[in-house]
Protein backbone atom coordinates (compact mmCIF):
# COMPACT_ATOMS: atom_id res chain seq x y z
CA UNK A 1 0.00 0.00 0.00
CA UNK A 2 2.89 2.50 0.55
CA UNK A 3 6.42 2.10 -0.50
CA UNK A 4 8.66 4.64 0.21
CA UNK A 5 12.30 4.23 -1.27
CA UNK A 6 15.71 5.54 -0.04
CA UNK A 7 14.79 9.00 0.80
CA UNK A 8 16.32 12.09 1.87
CA UNK A 9 15.94 15.51 2.83
CA UNK A 10 18.33 17.67 3.89
CA UNK A 11 16.63 21.64 5.58
CA UNK A 12 18.48 24.80 4.86
CA UNK A 13 21.19 23.10 2.57
CA UNK A 14 24.32 25.14 2.43
CA UNK A 15 23.99 27.29 5.29
CA UNK A 16 25.11 26.77 9.13
CA UNK A 17 21.99 25.01 9.95
CA UNK A 18 22.19 22.37 7.28
CA UNK A 19 20.32 19.60 8.67
CA UNK A 20 19.98 16.34 7.26
CA UNK A 21 16.89 14.78 8.52
CA UNK A 22 16.26 12.08 6.26
CA UNK A 23 19.44 9.69 5.30
CA UNK A 24 17.65 7.38 2.83
CA UNK A 25 14.82 5.98 4.69
CA UNK A 26 13.04 2.93 3.05
CA UNK A 27 9.63 0.99 4.28
CA UNK A 28 7.08 -0.56 2.87
CA UNK A 29 3.42 -0.97 4.04
CA UNK A 30 1.37 -3.66 3.37
CA UNK A 31 -2.66 -3.02 2.91
CA UNK A 32 -3.52 -3.36 6.60
CA UNK A 33 -0.58 -3.17 8.16
CA UNK A 34 -0.36 -0.97 11.51
CA UNK A 35 3.23 -0.32 11.84
CA UNK A 36 3.96 1.73 15.27
CA UNK A 37 6.79 4.08 14.91
CA UNK A 38 9.94 4.86 17.65
CA UNK A 39 13.51 6.58 17.71
CA UNK A 40 15.07 9.42 19.71
CA UNK A 41 14.23 13.11 19.67
CA UNK A 42 15.39 14.50 15.76
CA UNK A 43 15.85 11.00 14.42
CA UNK A 44 13.28 11.89 11.89
CA UNK A 45 10.14 10.26 12.42
CA UNK A 46 8.11 13.53 12.10
CA UNK A 47 10.37 14.66 9.10
CA UNK A 48 9.46 10.97 7.08
CA UNK A 49 5.63 11.36 8.04
CA UNK A 50 5.78 14.93 6.51
CA UNK A 51 7.70 13.54 3.32
CA UNK A 52 5.03 11.33 2.75
CA UNK A 53 2.37 13.76 3.31
CA UNK A 54 3.99 15.81 0.46
CA UNK A 55 4.68 18.78 3.36
CA UNK A 56 7.46 19.64 1.23
CA UNK A 57 9.49 17.56 -1.94
CA UNK A 58 12.06 15.04 -1.22
CA UNK A 59 15.56 15.64 -2.06
CA UNK A 60 15.39 11.85 -3.60
CA UNK A 61 14.00 8.82 -3.55
CA UNK A 62 10.12 7.89 -4.48
CA UNK A 63 6.86 7.63 -2.51
CA UNK A 64 4.69 5.43 -4.35
CA UNK A 65 0.86 5.00 -2.53
CA UNK A 66 -1.32 2.06 -3.57
CA UNK A 67 0.82 1.69 -7.13
CA UNK A 68 0.49 5.35 -7.75
CA UNK A 69 4.16 7.40 -7.43
CA UNK A 70 3.51 10.63 -6.15
CA UNK A 71 6.81 11.80 -5.68
CA UNK A 72 6.15 15.03 -7.72
CA UNK A 73 2.29 15.47 -6.00
CA UNK A 74 2.26 18.80 -3.41
CA UNK A 75 0.28 17.99 -0.40
CA UNK A 76 -3.15 19.30 -1.38
CA UNK A 77 -3.41 16.65 -3.90
CA UNK A 78 -1.85 13.85 -2.01
CA UNK A 79 -4.22 14.70 0.65
CA UNK A 80 -6.93 12.40 -0.85
CA UNK A 81 -5.17 9.14 0.19
CA UNK A 82 -4.02 10.13 3.51
CA UNK A 83 -5.32 10.81 7.19
CA UNK A 84 -3.77 13.09 9.18
CA UNK A 85 -3.66 13.68 13.24
CA UNK A 86 -0.70 15.69 14.33
CA UNK A 87 0.98 15.96 17.68
CA UNK A 88 -0.46 19.51 18.45
CA UNK A 89 -4.17 19.65 18.74
CA UNK A 90 -4.41 22.83 17.46
CA UNK A 91 -3.14 21.68 13.81
CA UNK A 92 -5.91 19.17 12.94
CA UNK A 93 -8.96 21.09 12.91
CA UNK A 94 -10.22 24.66 11.91
CA UNK A 95 -11.02 26.44 15.62
CA UNK A 96 -13.31 28.71 14.02
CA UNK A 97 -15.71 26.32 12.29
CA UNK A 98 -18.42 24.09 13.82
CA UNK A 99 -17.30 20.66 14.73
CA UNK A 100 -20.05 19.51 11.92
CA UNK A 101 -18.41 21.69 9.49
CA UNK A 102 -15.09 20.31 10.49
CA UNK A 103 -16.23 16.94 9.59
CA UNK A 104 -17.99 18.14 6.19
CA UNK A 105 -14.41 19.36 4.70
CA UNK A 106 -12.97 16.44 5.91
CA UNK A 107 -15.65 14.14 4.02
CA UNK A 108 -14.89 16.40 0.63
CA UNK A 109 -11.26 15.56 0.91
CA UNK A 110 -9.83 14.64 -2.80
CA UNK A 111 -13.40 15.96 -4.33
CA UNK A 112 -13.46 19.04 -6.01
CA UNK A 113 -15.02 22.32 -4.07
CA UNK A 114 -17.52 23.76 -6.11
CA UNK A 115 -20.88 25.34 -5.08
CA UNK A 116 -23.06 22.13 -4.18
CA UNK A 117 -24.02 23.09 -0.01
CA UNK A 118 -20.92 22.15 2.40
CA UNK A 119 -22.95 20.14 4.26
CA UNK A 120 -26.26 18.07 3.62
CA UNK A 121 -28.66 17.25 6.33
CA UNK A 122 -27.91 13.44 5.44
CA UNK A 123 -24.31 14.07 6.74
CA UNK A 124 -25.74 15.89 9.53
CA UNK A 125 -27.03 12.51 10.69
CA UNK A 126 -24.65 10.60 9.52
CA UNK A 127 -21.72 12.89 12.13
CA UNK A 128 -24.13 12.63 14.67
CA UNK A 129 -23.68 8.85 14.69
CA UNK A 130 -19.93 8.93 14.47
CA UNK A 131 -19.72 11.64 17.25
CA UNK A 132 -21.66 9.32 19.39
CA UNK A 133 -19.59 6.29 19.08
CA UNK A 134 -16.29 8.61 20.31
CA UNK A 135 -18.38 8.58 23.84
CA UNK A 136 -17.32 12.41 24.73
CA UNK A 137 -20.93 14.06 24.12
CA UNK A 138 -19.84 16.25 20.82
CA UNK A 139 -23.06 14.90 19.38
CA UNK A 140 -25.14 17.13 21.07
CA UNK A 141 -22.41 19.96 20.42
CA UNK A 142 -22.44 19.44 16.97
CA UNK A 143 -22.69 23.58 15.70
CA UNK A 144 -20.14 24.19 18.49
CA UNK A 145 -17.08 25.78 17.40
CA UNK A 146 -14.19 23.58 17.67
CA UNK A 147 -12.26 26.28 19.19
CA UNK A 148 -13.94 25.68 22.61
CA UNK A 149 -12.92 21.66 22.65
CA UNK A 150 -10.38 20.31 24.32
CA UNK A 151 -7.21 19.16 23.52
CA UNK A 152 -8.47 15.10 23.94
CA UNK A 153 -11.80 16.01 22.09
CA UNK A 154 -9.65 17.74 19.45
CA UNK A 155 -7.71 14.75 18.64
CA UNK A 156 -10.78 12.41 18.81
CA UNK A 157 -12.43 14.69 16.26
CA UNK A 158 -9.10 14.93 14.54
CA UNK A 159 -8.78 11.38 14.15
CA UNK A 160 -12.43 10.83 13.18
CA UNK A 161 -12.09 13.46 10.38
CA UNK A 162 -9.02 11.54 9.40
CA UNK A 163 -10.60 8.59 8.71
CA UNK A 164 -14.48 9.45 7.36
CA UNK A 165 -12.98 8.90 4.12
CA UNK A 166 -10.85 5.40 4.17
CA UNK A 167 -7.86 6.75 4.19
CA UNK A 168 -4.98 4.56 2.04
CA UNK A 169 -2.48 5.50 4.58
CA UNK A 170 -3.64 6.63 8.35
CA UNK A 171 -0.29 8.69 9.45
CA UNK A 172 -0.89 9.61 13.01
CA UNK A 173 2.05 11.90 14.84
CA UNK A 174 2.65 11.30 18.38
CA UNK A 175 -1.07 12.31 18.46
CA UNK A 176 -1.63 11.57 22.22
CA UNK A 177 1.57 13.42 23.59
CA UNK A 178 0.06 16.29 24.36
CA UNK A 179 -2.58 14.77 26.18
CA UNK A 180 -2.69 13.96 29.99
CA UNK A 181 -2.50 10.26 30.19
CA UNK A 182 -5.94 9.63 30.79
CA UNK A 183 -7.20 11.21 27.86
CA UNK A 184 -4.54 9.54 26.05
CA UNK A 185 -4.95 6.13 26.56
CA UNK A 186 -8.86 7.19 25.62
CA UNK A 187 -7.87 8.36 22.02
CA UNK A 188 -5.62 5.78 21.88
CA UNK A 189 -8.28 3.37 22.66
CA UNK A 190 -10.46 5.22 19.85
CA UNK A 191 -7.27 4.52 17.40
CA UNK A 192 -7.29 0.53 17.58
CA UNK A 193 -10.55 0.87 17.56
CA UNK A 194 -11.10 3.03 14.00
CA UNK A 195 -7.83 1.55 12.83
CA UNK A 196 -8.94 -2.20 13.33
CA UNK A 197 -12.67 -1.94 12.43
CA UNK A 198 -11.52 -0.22 9.19
CA UNK A 199 -8.68 -1.98 8.35
CA UNK A 200 -6.40 0.59 7.59
CA UNK A 201 -2.87 0.98 6.52
CA UNK A 202 -1.35 2.84 9.60
CA UNK A 203 1.61 4.45 11.03
CA UNK A 204 1.97 5.52 14.29
CA UNK A 205 4.53 7.17 15.76
CA UNK A 206 4.51 7.49 19.83
CA UNK A 207 7.00 8.13 22.07
CA UNK A 208 6.11 5.02 24.63
CA UNK A 209 7.42 2.45 24.12
CA UNK A 210 5.00 -0.01 26.21
CA UNK A 211 2.36 1.48 23.09
CA UNK A 212 4.46 0.95 20.53
CA UNK A 213 4.40 -2.88 21.45
CA UNK A 214 1.15 -3.33 22.19
CA UNK A 215 -0.43 -1.83 19.92
CA UNK A 216 -0.19 -2.36 16.23
CA UNK A 217 1.63 -5.59 13.99
CA UNK A 218 4.75 -4.20 13.43
CA UNK A 219 7.51 -1.97 15.13
CA UNK A 220 10.11 0.29 12.98
CA UNK A 221 12.79 2.28 14.87
CA UNK A 222 13.90 5.66 13.02
CA UNK A 223 17.48 6.66 13.89
CA UNK A 224 19.57 9.31 12.31
CA UNK A 225 17.13 9.45 9.16
CA UNK A 226 16.99 6.16 8.55
CA UNK A 227 14.79 2.83 9.54
CA UNK A 228 17.58 0.97 11.36
CA UNK A 229 15.10 -1.75 13.25
CA UNK A 230 12.02 -3.55 12.05
CA UNK A 231 10.35 -6.19 14.31
CA UNK A 232 7.45 -7.87 13.20
CA UNK A 233 4.51 -11.19 13.53
CA UNK A 234 5.79 -13.46 16.48
CA UNK A 235 8.20 -11.61 18.04
CA UNK A 236 6.39 -8.14 17.60
CA UNK A 237 3.82 -9.79 20.00
CA UNK A 238 6.50 -11.09 22.36
CA UNK A 239 8.99 -7.75 22.80
CA UNK A 240 9.67 -6.43 25.83
CA UNK A 241 11.09 -2.55 26.67
CA UNK A 242 14.11 -4.04 27.62
CA UNK A 243 15.20 -6.16 24.74
CA UNK A 244 13.48 -3.08 23.19
CA UNK A 245 16.72 -1.10 24.21
CA UNK A 246 18.96 -3.44 23.94
CA UNK A 247 18.12 -3.80 20.58
CA UNK A 248 18.49 -0.46 19.76
CA UNK A 249 21.88 -0.11 20.88
CA UNK A 250 23.59 -3.13 19.10
CA UNK A 251 21.77 -1.80 16.01
CA UNK A 252 22.90 2.03 16.25
CA UNK A 253 25.85 1.53 18.44
CA UNK A 254 24.85 4.59 21.00
CA UNK A 255 21.94 4.76 23.86
CA UNK A 256 18.73 5.67 23.00
CA UNK A 257 18.29 9.09 23.99
CA UNK A 258 15.02 9.70 24.06
CA UNK A 259 14.18 10.72 27.55
CA UNK A 260 10.46 10.81 27.74
CA UNK A 261 10.53 7.15 26.11
CA UNK A 262 12.23 5.24 28.73
CA UNK A 263 10.10 3.09 30.46
CA UNK A 264 7.03 6.02 30.74
CA UNK B 1 -24.81 74.59 15.35
CA UNK B 2 -28.80 73.69 15.33
CA UNK B 3 -30.09 69.92 16.15
CA UNK B 4 -32.44 70.62 13.28
CA UNK B 5 -29.35 70.50 10.75
CA UNK B 6 -28.07 67.63 12.59
CA UNK B 7 -31.22 65.88 11.36
CA UNK B 8 -31.18 67.28 7.95
CA UNK B 9 -28.49 65.36 7.61
CA UNK B 10 -28.64 62.26 8.81
CA UNK B 11 -30.26 60.80 6.36
CA UNK B 12 -27.60 61.46 3.65
CA UNK B 13 -25.18 60.21 6.66
CA UNK B 14 -27.03 56.96 6.61
CA UNK B 15 -27.08 56.59 2.93
CA UNK B 16 -23.36 57.06 2.47
CA UNK B 17 -23.06 54.39 5.23
CA UNK B 18 -24.94 51.70 3.74
CA UNK B 19 -22.72 52.08 0.36
CA UNK B 20 -19.43 51.93 2.65
CA UNK B 21 -21.23 49.10 4.38
CA UNK B 22 -21.01 47.89 1.32
CA UNK B 23 -17.61 48.11 0.82
CA UNK B 24 -17.08 46.74 4.28
CA UNK B 25 -18.62 43.44 3.31
CA UNK B 26 -15.97 42.77 0.90
CA UNK B 27 -13.28 43.85 3.82
CA UNK B 28 -15.26 41.72 5.69
CA UNK B 29 -14.03 38.39 3.48
CA UNK B 30 -10.58 39.21 2.97
CA UNK B 31 -10.04 40.30 6.61
CA UNK B 32 -12.43 38.22 8.61
CA UNK B 33 -13.17 34.96 6.27
CA UNK B 34 -9.59 34.86 5.02
CA UNK B 35 -7.79 36.25 7.65
CA UNK B 36 -5.57 38.38 4.71
CA UNK B 37 -5.37 42.43 5.33
CA UNK B 38 -6.01 43.60 1.78
CA UNK B 39 -5.30 47.32 1.19
CA UNK B 40 -5.86 46.73 -2.95
CA UNK B 41 -9.51 48.33 -2.04
CA UNK B 42 -8.00 51.76 -1.75
CA UNK B 43 -7.24 51.16 -5.32
CA UNK B 44 -10.18 48.74 -6.42
CA UNK B 45 -12.46 51.43 -4.96
CA UNK B 46 -11.85 53.98 -7.54
CA UNK B 47 -11.14 51.55 -10.04
CA UNK B 48 -15.02 50.90 -9.68
CA UNK B 49 -16.20 54.52 -9.30
CA UNK B 50 -14.15 55.62 -12.56
CA UNK B 51 -15.05 52.44 -14.55
CA UNK B 52 -18.89 53.09 -14.14
CA UNK B 53 -18.93 56.77 -14.53
CA UNK B 54 -16.53 56.88 -18.10
CA UNK B 55 -18.77 54.17 -19.49
CA UNK B 56 -22.02 55.17 -18.48
CA UNK B 57 -20.98 58.82 -19.61
CA UNK B 58 -20.08 57.15 -22.91
CA UNK B 59 -23.74 55.27 -22.97
CA UNK B 60 -23.78 52.63 -21.32
CA UNK B 61 -26.87 51.49 -19.15
CA UNK B 62 -26.23 51.99 -15.58
CA UNK B 63 -26.64 48.35 -14.86
CA UNK B 64 -24.02 47.12 -17.30
CA UNK B 65 -21.60 49.31 -16.44
CA UNK B 66 -21.93 48.11 -12.61
CA UNK B 67 -21.07 45.08 -13.81
CA UNK B 68 -17.98 45.87 -15.74
CA UNK B 69 -16.93 48.00 -12.39
CA UNK B 70 -17.29 44.62 -10.70
CA UNK B 71 -15.06 42.62 -13.42
CA UNK B 72 -12.32 45.66 -12.89
CA UNK B 73 -12.74 44.87 -9.38
CA UNK B 74 -12.20 41.26 -9.70
CA UNK B 75 -9.00 41.45 -12.07
CA UNK B 76 -7.57 43.62 -9.63
CA UNK B 77 -8.00 41.65 -6.71
CA UNK B 78 -6.64 38.12 -8.93
CA UNK B 79 -3.74 40.43 -8.88
CA UNK B 80 -3.34 40.79 -5.51
CA UNK B 81 -3.71 36.87 -5.01
CA UNK B 82 -1.28 36.07 -7.70
CA UNK B 83 0.86 38.34 -5.99
CA UNK B 84 0.72 36.79 -3.36
CA UNK B 85 0.29 33.31 -3.86
CA UNK B 86 2.79 32.17 -7.44
CA UNK B 87 5.20 35.20 -6.47
CA UNK B 88 5.36 35.12 -2.92
CA UNK B 89 4.93 38.40 -1.72
CA UNK B 90 3.88 39.34 1.51
CA UNK B 91 0.19 40.15 2.13
CA UNK B 92 0.13 43.76 3.15
CA UNK B 93 2.81 44.38 0.70
CA UNK B 94 0.94 42.71 -2.41
CA UNK B 95 -1.98 44.68 -1.56
CA UNK B 96 -0.13 48.25 -1.66
CA UNK B 97 1.46 47.54 -4.96
CA UNK B 98 -2.02 46.57 -6.75
CA UNK B 99 -3.19 50.01 -5.00
CA UNK B 100 -0.08 51.75 -6.41
CA UNK B 101 -0.54 50.28 -9.76
CA UNK B 102 -4.38 51.11 -9.58
CA UNK B 103 -3.36 54.89 -8.73
CA UNK B 104 -2.07 55.10 -12.62
CA UNK B 105 -5.15 52.53 -13.94
CA UNK B 106 -7.29 54.54 -12.39
CA UNK B 107 -6.23 57.81 -14.02
CA UNK B 108 -6.09 56.37 -17.52
CA UNK B 109 -9.71 54.84 -16.94
CA UNK B 110 -10.79 58.65 -16.73
CA UNK B 111 -8.97 59.86 -19.76
CA UNK B 112 -5.78 61.45 -17.39
CA UNK B 113 -8.16 63.40 -15.63
CA UNK B 114 -8.81 63.31 -11.93
CA UNK B 115 -11.76 63.82 -11.46
CA UNK B 116 -15.07 63.01 -13.88
CA UNK B 117 -18.71 63.87 -13.37
CA UNK B 118 -21.66 62.42 -14.00
CA UNK B 119 -25.01 64.18 -14.12
CA UNK B 120 -27.82 62.91 -12.64
CA UNK B 121 -29.71 64.82 -15.01
CA UNK B 122 -28.01 63.63 -17.78
CA UNK B 123 -27.93 59.99 -16.96
CA UNK B 124 -30.45 57.78 -15.42
CA UNK B 125 -28.78 57.31 -12.16
CA UNK B 126 -29.86 54.80 -9.85
CA UNK B 127 -28.82 56.71 -6.77
CA UNK B 128 -27.79 60.24 -6.23
CA UNK B 129 -27.48 62.53 -3.17
CA UNK B 130 -30.59 64.65 -4.52
CA UNK B 131 -32.57 61.73 -4.04
CA UNK B 132 -31.45 60.53 -0.68
CA UNK B 133 -34.59 58.37 0.47
CA UNK B 134 -34.37 56.95 -2.77
CA UNK B 135 -30.70 55.66 -2.51
CA UNK B 136 -31.40 54.47 1.17
CA UNK B 137 -33.64 52.06 -0.25
CA UNK B 138 -31.56 51.15 -3.51
CA UNK B 139 -28.26 50.69 -1.44
CA UNK B 140 -29.84 49.14 1.14
CA UNK B 141 -31.41 46.52 -1.64
CA UNK B 142 -28.04 45.96 -3.13
CA UNK B 143 -26.67 45.15 0.81
CA UNK B 144 -29.60 43.01 1.19
CA UNK B 145 -29.55 41.27 -1.82
CA UNK B 146 -25.04 40.67 -1.55
CA UNK B 147 -25.58 39.29 2.14
CA UNK B 148 -27.54 36.49 0.72
CA UNK B 149 -25.55 36.32 -2.00
CA UNK B 150 -22.54 35.86 0.18
CA UNK B 151 -24.41 33.74 2.86
CA UNK B 152 -25.23 31.03 0.16
CA UNK B 153 -21.63 30.88 -1.09
CA UNK B 154 -19.83 31.04 2.37
CA UNK B 155 -22.00 28.14 3.46
CA UNK B 156 -21.27 25.85 -0.45
CA UNK B 157 -18.09 23.56 -0.25
CA UNK B 158 -16.02 25.82 -1.87
CA UNK B 159 -17.56 28.91 0.91
CA UNK B 160 -16.06 26.65 3.55
CA UNK B 161 -12.71 25.67 2.16
CA UNK B 162 -12.00 29.55 1.91
CA UNK B 163 -13.21 29.77 5.68
CA UNK B 164 -10.88 26.85 6.68
CA UNK B 165 -7.96 28.34 4.53
CA UNK B 166 -8.43 31.60 6.76
CA UNK B 167 -8.92 29.42 10.08
CA UNK B 168 -6.15 27.04 9.32
CA UNK B 169 -4.13 26.85 6.46
CA UNK B 170 -2.22 23.69 7.47
CA UNK B 171 -5.33 21.69 8.24
CA UNK B 172 -6.55 22.81 5.24
CA UNK B 173 -3.79 21.68 3.12
CA UNK B 174 -3.93 18.54 4.54
CA UNK B 175 -7.84 18.12 3.90
CA UNK B 176 -7.09 18.72 0.22
CA UNK B 177 -7.88 22.20 -0.33
CA UNK B 178 -5.58 24.16 -2.77
CA UNK B 179 -5.23 26.84 -0.34
CA UNK B 180 -3.76 29.47 -2.85
CA UNK B 181 -6.55 29.11 -5.42
CA UNK B 182 -9.18 29.73 -2.11
CA UNK B 183 -7.26 33.05 -1.63
CA UNK B 184 -7.10 33.85 -5.08
CA UNK B 185 -10.84 33.51 -5.80
CA UNK B 186 -11.82 35.12 -2.24
CA UNK B 187 -9.40 38.43 -3.04
CA UNK B 188 -10.72 38.67 -6.73
CA UNK B 189 -14.59 38.16 -5.31
CA UNK B 190 -13.55 40.61 -2.52
CA UNK B 191 -12.58 43.34 -4.35
CA UNK B 192 -15.59 42.88 -6.84
CA UNK B 193 -17.62 43.85 -4.26
CA UNK B 194 -15.51 47.20 -3.43
CA UNK B 195 -15.67 48.04 -7.09
CA UNK B 196 -19.81 47.83 -7.01
CA UNK B 197 -19.65 50.18 -3.35
CA UNK B 198 -17.36 52.43 -5.17
CA UNK B 199 -19.19 52.52 -8.60
CA UNK B 200 -22.57 53.44 -6.13
CA UNK B 201 -20.61 56.12 -4.31
CA UNK B 202 -19.77 57.43 -7.99
CA UNK B 203 -23.40 57.77 -8.74
CA UNK B 204 -24.30 59.02 -5.42
CA UNK B 205 -21.83 61.56 -5.08
CA UNK B 206 -22.04 62.32 -8.68
CA UNK B 207 -18.33 62.13 -9.76
CA UNK B 208 -15.61 59.89 -9.45
CA UNK B 209 -12.02 60.96 -8.36
CA UNK B 210 -8.36 59.43 -7.98
CA UNK B 211 -8.79 59.80 -4.33
CA UNK B 212 -12.23 58.93 -3.68
CA UNK B 213 -11.11 55.16 -2.52
CA UNK B 214 -8.49 57.15 -0.10
CA UNK B 215 -8.41 55.06 3.39
CA UNK B 216 -10.95 53.03 2.16
CA UNK B 217 -9.53 49.84 4.12
CA UNK B 218 -9.39 51.88 7.30
CA UNK B 219 -13.30 52.49 7.11
CA UNK B 220 -13.91 49.31 5.97
CA UNK B 221 -12.20 48.15 8.85
CA UNK B 222 -13.86 50.43 11.06
CA UNK B 223 -17.50 49.45 10.04
CA UNK B 224 -16.66 45.52 10.24
CA UNK B 225 -15.05 46.16 13.74
CA UNK B 226 -17.81 48.71 15.13
CA UNK B 227 -20.41 46.01 13.41
CA UNK B 228 -18.63 43.43 15.36
CA UNK B 229 -18.63 44.82 18.70
CA UNK B 230 -22.46 45.93 18.16
CA UNK B 231 -23.26 42.94 17.31
CA UNK B 232 -21.97 41.14 20.32
CA UNK B 233 -23.57 43.74 22.52
CA UNK B 234 -26.67 43.05 21.10
CA UNK B 235 -26.72 39.43 19.92
CA UNK B 236 -23.58 38.02 22.15
CA UNK B 237 -23.99 34.09 21.47
CA UNK B 238 -26.77 33.87 19.42
CA UNK B 239 -24.66 35.97 16.24
CA UNK B 240 -24.52 33.43 13.13
CA UNK B 241 -23.09 34.53 9.88
CA UNK B 242 -26.17 36.72 8.26
CA UNK B 243 -26.50 39.28 11.41
CA UNK B 244 -22.75 39.18 11.54
CA UNK B 245 -22.73 40.39 8.26
CA UNK B 246 -25.81 42.55 8.65
CA UNK B 247 -24.14 44.34 11.41
CA UNK B 248 -20.73 45.35 9.40
CA UNK B 249 -23.64 47.15 7.11
CA UNK B 250 -24.69 48.73 10.29
CA UNK B 251 -21.35 49.41 11.27
CA UNK B 252 -20.37 51.32 8.23
CA UNK B 253 -23.90 53.54 8.84
CA UNK B 254 -23.00 54.00 12.35
CA UNK B 255 -19.86 55.16 11.28
CA UNK B 256 -21.18 57.84 9.02
CA UNK B 257 -23.56 59.03 11.79
CA UNK B 258 -20.48 59.06 13.99
CA UNK B 259 -18.47 61.18 11.09
CA UNK B 260 -22.08 63.39 10.95
CA UNK B 261 -22.10 64.14 14.65
CA UNK B 262 -18.52 65.06 14.82
CA UNK B 263 -18.61 67.30 11.77
CA UNK B 264 -21.65 68.92 13.16
CA UNK B 265 -19.78 69.76 15.96
CA UNK B 266 -17.39 71.80 13.86
CA UNK B 267 -14.40 69.88 13.95
CA UNK B 268 -12.31 70.87 11.05
CA UNK B 269 -12.56 68.16 7.90
CA UNK B 270 -9.16 68.10 7.92
CA UNK B 271 -9.10 66.43 10.63
CA UNK B 272 -11.88 63.21 9.99
CA UNK B 273 -9.47 60.93 8.87
CA UNK B 274 -7.18 61.39 12.22
CA UNK B 275 -10.63 60.98 14.15
CA UNK B 276 -11.06 57.71 11.75
CA UNK B 277 -7.83 56.41 12.58
CA UNK B 278 -7.82 56.99 16.10
CA UNK B 279 -11.87 55.35 16.35
CA UNK B 280 -10.41 52.11 14.58
CA UNK B 281 -7.09 52.06 16.48
CA UNK B 282 -9.14 52.15 19.50
CA UNK B 283 -11.85 49.78 18.49
CA UNK B 284 -8.77 47.01 16.87
CA UNK B 285 -7.25 47.88 20.58
CA UNK B 286 -10.15 47.02 22.86
CA UNK B 287 -9.96 42.80 22.31
CA UNK B 288 -6.49 42.76 23.07
CA UNK B 289 -6.61 45.20 26.15
CA UNK B 290 -9.05 43.18 27.26
CA UNK B 291 -7.00 40.23 27.72
CA UNK B 292 -4.23 41.74 28.81
CA UNK B 293 -6.52 43.12 31.92
CA UNK B 294 -7.22 39.13 32.45
CA UNK B 295 -3.40 38.16 32.71
CA UNK B 296 -0.89 40.91 32.90
CA UNK B 297 2.45 40.75 33.83
CA UNK B 298 1.99 43.90 36.51
CA UNK B 299 -1.25 42.05 38.24
CA UNK B 300 0.94 38.61 38.32
CA UNK B 301 3.56 40.80 40.23
CA UNK B 302 0.64 42.19 42.22
CA UNK B 303 -0.39 38.39 42.89
CA UNK B 304 2.55 37.39 43.67
CA UNK B 305 3.46 40.09 46.30
CA UNK B 306 -0.02 39.30 48.09
CA UNK B 307 1.44 35.35 48.92
N1 LIG C 1 11.20 22.24 8.77
C1 LIG C 1 12.42 21.99 9.30
N2 LIG C 1 13.43 22.88 9.13
C2 LIG C 1 14.65 22.63 9.63
N3 LIG C 1 14.98 21.54 10.34
C3 LIG C 1 14.02 20.63 10.56
C4 LIG C 1 12.70 20.81 10.04
N4 LIG C 1 11.95 19.74 10.41
C5 LIG C 1 12.77 18.93 11.10
N5 LIG C 1 14.02 19.45 11.19
C6 LIG C 1 15.17 18.81 11.85
O1 LIG C 1 15.28 17.51 11.35
C7 LIG C 1 15.59 16.61 12.41
C8 LIG C 1 14.55 15.54 12.50
O2 LIG C 1 13.37 16.12 13.05
P1 LIG C 1 12.01 15.34 13.31
O3 LIG C 1 11.68 14.54 12.13
O4 LIG C 1 11.03 16.35 13.74
O5 LIG C 1 12.40 14.40 14.53
P2 LIG C 1 11.49 13.45 15.40
O6 LIG C 1 12.00 12.08 15.14
O7 LIG C 1 11.72 13.84 16.83
O8 LIG C 1 10.08 13.63 14.98
C9 LIG C 1 15.73 17.44 13.66
O9 LIG C 1 17.09 17.73 13.86
C10 LIG C 1 14.97 18.70 13.34
O10 LIG C 1 15.51 19.80 14.03
MG1 LIG D 1 8.37 14.45 15.93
Amino acid sequence: MLQVKEIYKTFNPGTVNEKRALNGASLTLEEGEFVTVIGGNGAGKSTFLNAVAGVWPVDAGSIVIDGEDVTGLCEYKRAKYLGRVFQDPMTGTAADMEIQENLALAARRGQRRGLGWGISGKERERYHEMLKILDLGLEDRMTSKVGLLSGGQRQALTLLMATLQKPKVLLLDEHTAALDPKTAAKVLETTERIVTENHLTTMMVTHNMRDAIAHGNRLIMMNEGKVILNIAGEEKKKLTIEELLHKFEEVSGTEFTNDKAILS
Amino acid sequence: MSIASLFSAMPGNVAQGIIWGIMALGVFMTYKLLNFADLTVDGSFATGGAVTVILVTSGWSVPSALVMACIAGILAGMVTGILHTVLGIPDILAGILSQIALYSINLNIMGGKANVAVSVDRYNLLISLRFVPKTIVIAALFAIVLIALMYWYFGTSQGCAIRATGSNPAMSRAQGININLMKVITLALSNGVVALSGGLMAQYQGFADINMGRGAIVIGLAAVIIGEVLGHALFGKRMNFIIRMLFVVLGGVVYYIVIGIVLWLRMPTNDLKLFTAIIVAIFLAVPYLRGQAKSSFRKAAKRGGNV
